[in-house]
């Protein structure tokens, strides 16, 4: 017998996890690079 | 090319590009799901399901360019000896692994309705996993080469040169082996789709490279920023030593 199966369900979670992971990975390359260039200044004003 | 490889010329350019790229992909990559997602049709054959393609596709391409990128800074690093060339290999490592990754996950979200499986272990699907794996290997060396040596090590840039190999396999997996994934819909200058489902897949190829570029703009200014905070916090540490 045939499954049915609902597309939306996949389609959905495939956005979800599309939309989260490129959120967190520009919001973790944007935080760590204002974070080394600060650091960077600290080190310049020592 | 040469121009750019002064650290502070290439610092300049990389300011004033970084947060426009990462604003314009956010705004072109929402326009184009959401275009995938409510505008664009149903398959005749795999209903819904198709609206994954805007996902699933630029990740499938931003996974293979950036270990492109990865081979060809390693190549300049090799022959020129480019300290940017090492830098933008290094940068590109973890946005190509991020979307190989999702590449992976939104394919086999895909195949479960289009196939009836999650995952068939044949050639296409096969080497973007390898590729998976070579990106971590490669951010281990990279890391270890970093940490444990001079920051001279070639290593890294050797096993970026010889990955590359897998990127063709991966290409041609779909048509030297039989497989469930379907061969390539566009090639150079050549589309079989048709124009509803071609103009927001690359609109979204669009908007994903943007982000994809801003991403390693970012990352590129952090690895100099480390690297510049290091030197300088050695300067003063061997000053303080000879005082």
């Amino acid at each position: 017998m045939r499954e049915a199966l609902d597309h939306w369900d996949y389609v959905i979670s495939a956005y979800v996890l599309g939309v989260i992971g490129t959120t967190v990975l520009i919001g973790w390359a944007w935080l760590t690079m204002r974070r080394a260039e600060a650091r960077r200044d600290r080190a310049r004003d020592k | 090319m040469h121009r750019f490889a002064n650290p502070a010329r290439f610092l300049r350019l990389a300011r004033w590009l970084t947060l426009p790229c990462l604003v314009a992909g956010i705004v072109i990559t929402a326009a184009a799901l959401a275009w995938g997602l409510f505008s664009a049709p149903a398959d005749y054959l795999q209903g819904d399901s198709v609206r994954i393609l805007y996902l699933h596709v630029p990740a499938a391409w931003l996974g293979m360019w950036g270990w492109g990128a990865i081979a060809t800074a390693s190549f300049v690093e090799l022959v020129w000896r480019h300290p940017l060339a090492a830098i933008g290999a290094r940068a590109a490592a973890v946005p190509g692994a991020f979307y190989t990754a999702l590449c992976l996950a939104t394919g086999s979200l895909w195949g479960r309705p289009a196939w009836g499986a999650w995952w068939v272990w044949d050639g296409r699907l096969t080497s973007m996993l390898v590729l998976l794996f070579l990106y971590f290997a490669y951010m281990a060396l990279a890391d270890a080469a970093g940490r444990d040596g001079d920051g001279t090590s070639r290593i890294p840039a050797i096993f970026g040169l010889v990955g590359a190999v897998n990127i063709p396999i991966i290409h041609f997996s779909v048509i030297w082996w039989n497989s469930l994934h379907q061969p390539p819909s566009i090639s150079m200058g050549k589309s079989a789709m048709a124009d509803d489902f071609l103009y927001p897949l690359l609109v979204s190829v669009v908007g994903f490279t943007l982000i994809f570029a801003g991403v390693v703009l970012a990352r590129m200014r952090a690895i100099l920023a480390e690297s510049q905070a290091e030197a300088r916090l050695r300067r003063k540490a061997m000053s303080e030593d000879i005082a």
